[in-house]
């Protein structure tokens, strides 16, 4: 696979802040690549240096193999989808899609030819003759896609383009994109702060944070092996239960100890070497501690604190150890608040942090 | 709760439902009327003075009763200020006059427009070294008082070869429109979202491809409002066009002044009132036709600050 979009030593400073530090990311032809973070993180000032819309202080930014650092956004081979759709409202659909074609002085008939292509892809063809004030939420944002599609690019660029969009719809044009990449197969870079849509589009996400990537992975590597505390806290809803505590020595190996409850670390595999004293962090999700289910290494009393009934999952706060700990169930397995309940964690799909560090052991 | 949900049989519920009623006649409608029609009367009385002054004869003028509907109607004195009323040499009326500020006017208003809007859309969206403090400067221009800058205008224009003539004139105009029109326009198109500049610029739109397919189509209720300012603003100016013009140039404000200001022979009241109507008619045209476009293009340009 050769690199798509490869970004190298970039930083920018707005006068003394400096919003990109020294970043590099290599993205592989015909990737999905979301860049995850909250907002201020620096994922959409990216995007717009990779648009060529912002003008980097230091770094280099390729596309193809071709250096486009001090390229203008026409000459990279690149398509953008905005937020609000930026469609022009005095231009019908059809214009709005032919306007940079026409701008670079390409003949009518390709215009034509390329205009129905992208038109059938997204499948607005009846809307051509409309102005975009006529047209719903998620029929701009297809249009804003098709004016992307119509350029016949290498590289398609999303800034959070269903964030204006309702929970359904959302839904629903997230899997039309998915859709979209895996017929076309275009380089995607995609910005977002929606964990749901990072974890279902992307082939790797890139988790930003001032600036600086976090962890560049497979969604199922930033899930279940996060790099560190900030990604671990960040992925995952709700979020991962974190106890704070030290290494101890037991006669299973090495174990984590908080507030007197024992954790043995036989099941968690990690090439760090564990010594006892060590103050650590260690992070459970909701859907990896069981109730009152046979097997798993650990097993704890608790208390059921309060109960939060989401449909498919029933969601429990528990009292254990002085901690509170969230804990996924099946939602037909109901329990009332003060019950008792037996709970075992599965060590394997843990996490463990440093304490000072933060970061992964 | 069961007893006061009734589902069947569907009867009206007793107590207050539907619309709440409002008497016409209350206290607060009184007030906001009251205030209104004295506010309206208050305005209304000096125009009603002039119409009725304007359609009266010299005769029925010394009667003194300036409030007096006319008793013999005469259109003579709007021909008279229109055609025939004597300042200094010419005794052409106002029409000289009326014809220079439609010269004075229509390119000054498209020259200014034209520039100031081109000006807001770089200083909104193309944002260079030194746009912040080139802004500053431009709005201080807005606060200095033209009179300081009569004097080295006159000799500005004098050195360009162009003093006393209509073109100086449209230069002074426009180069005074600039502060607020640019004002007016980067204001603008600092609310349009920039989302649709950065669009038009992947779209492979240049600085003019961008100005005049994107944000000059966008732009037509903050042009409606510029074209109200200017429109009046430059037909009621007095004071540049006596300065910067010969006789034979001056905007009709002036040939006015100088008809009712004239001291030979008897005052013609009601000449004077009937030209006075006629200079105004212009801006008041312009607010009757577009007074509407203007609130809305204040509103428009308001509610994104």
């Amino acid at each position: 696979m050769t690199s798509s979009v490869s970004i190298k030593n970039l930083s920018l400073d707005f006068g003394a802040v400096s919003v990109l530090k020294t970043l590099n990311l290599d993205i592989e032809d015909g990737e999905f690549l979301v860049l995850l973070g909250s907002s201020g993180c620096g994922k959409s000032t990216l995007l717009n240096c990779i648009a060529g819309l912002l003008e980097p202080t230091a770094g280099q930014i390729f596309i193809k193999g071709r250096n486009v650092t001090w390229e203008e956004p026409k000459d990279r081979g690149i398509g953008m989808v905005f937020q609000s759709y930026a469609l022009y409202p005095q231009m019908t659909v059809e214009k709005n899609l032919s306007f940079g074609l026409k701008i670079a002085g390409m003949d009518r008939s390709e215009i034509e030819r390329r205009v129905a292509r992208a038109a059938g892809i997204l499948q607005i063809e009846p809307l051509l003759k409309r102005k975009p004030a006529e047209l719903s939420g998620g029929q701009r944002q297809r249009v804003a896609i098709g004016r992307a599609l119509v350029r016949d690019v290498d590289v398609f660029l999303f800034d959070e383009p269903l964030s204006n969009l309702d929970a359904k719809l959302r839904a629903e044009l997230r899997v039309e994109l998915k859709r979209l990449h895996q017929s076309l197969k275009n380089t995607m870079i995609y910005v977002t702060h929606d964990q749901i849509e990072a974890l279902t589009l992307a082939d790797r996400i890139a988790i930003m944070k001032n600036g600086v990537i976090q962890q560049l992975d497979a969604p199922d590597v930033i899930y279940n092996a996060p790099r560190n505390l900030f990604v671990a806290g960040f992925i995952g809803s709700p979020s991962m239960n974190f106890l704070k505590g030290t290494l101890v020595a037991d006669p299973g190996g090495i174990a984590f100890e908080t507030n007197g409850a024992r954790f043995s670390l036989a099941g968690y595999r990690t090439p760090a070497t564990l010594d006892a004293g060590r103050p650590v962090l260690l992070g459970l999700r909701p859907e990896h501690i069981r109730v009152n289910e046979e097997g798993g290494a650990v097993s704890h009393e608790a208390i059921v604190d309060i109960e939060e009934p989401m449909g498919a999952d029933n969601l429990l706060w528990l009292k254990h150890a002085g901690h509170t700990l969230s804990v996924r169930v099946n939602g037909a397995r109901r329990f009332s608040p003060g019950t008792a309940v037996r709970l075992s964690f599965d060590m394997a799909m843990a996490s463990l942090f440093d304490a000072a560090s933060e970061e992964r052991l | 709760m069961a007893d006061t949900l009734r589902i069947e049989g569907a009867v009206t519920p007793e107590g207050p439902h539907g619309r709440k009623p409002r008497r016409a006649l209350s206290r607060r409608n009184i007030m906001i009327y009251g205030v209104l029609l004295l506010a309206a009367f208050y305005y209304i009385l000096p125009l009603y003075v002039m119409v009725v002054t304007s359609l009266k004869g010299m005769p029925e003028i010394r009667l003194g009763n300036i409030f007096s509907p006319p008793v013999e109607i005469t259109f003579e004195p709007w021909v008279k200020a229109w055609s025939e009323a004597c300042t200094g040499l010419n005794c052409d009326g106002l029409s000289r006059g009326f014809w220079n500020s439609v010269l004075i006017t229509v390119p000054s208003v498209l020259i200014s427009i034209a520039v100031a809007s081109i000006n807001g859309y770089a200083l909104a969206n193309w944002r260079f070294k030194g746009s912040d403090v080139f802004f500053t400067i431009l709005i201080v221009g807005a606060f200095i008082p033209y009179q300081v800058m009569l004097y080295p205008m006159v000799i500005i224009l004098r050195e360009l070869g162009i003093y006393g003539t209509l073109a100086g004139l449209i230069v002074v105009h426009t180069v005074f429109g600039m502060p607020i029109l640019t004002l007016l326009f980067r204001n603008y198109f600092t609310s349009l979202p920039e989302e649709l500049f950065k669009a038009a610029r992947v779209d492979g739109a240049g600085f003019w491809g961008i100005y005049l397919h994107i944000m000059l189509p966008m732009a037509v209720p903050i042009m409606v409002v510029a074209m109200i300012l200017q429109v009046t603003g430059i037909w009621n100016d007095f004071l540049f066009g006596v300065v910067f013009t010969r006789p034979d140039y001056y905007p009709m404000t002036v040939q006015l002044n100088n008809i009712v200001n004239s001291v030979q022979g008897v005052k013609e009241y009601n000449v004077n009132m009937a030209a006075t109507i006629l200079t105004g008619a212009v801006p008041l045209a312009v607010y009757f036709f577009s007074g509407r476009y203007f609130v809305r293009g204040i509103a428009a340009g308001a509610v994104k600050g």
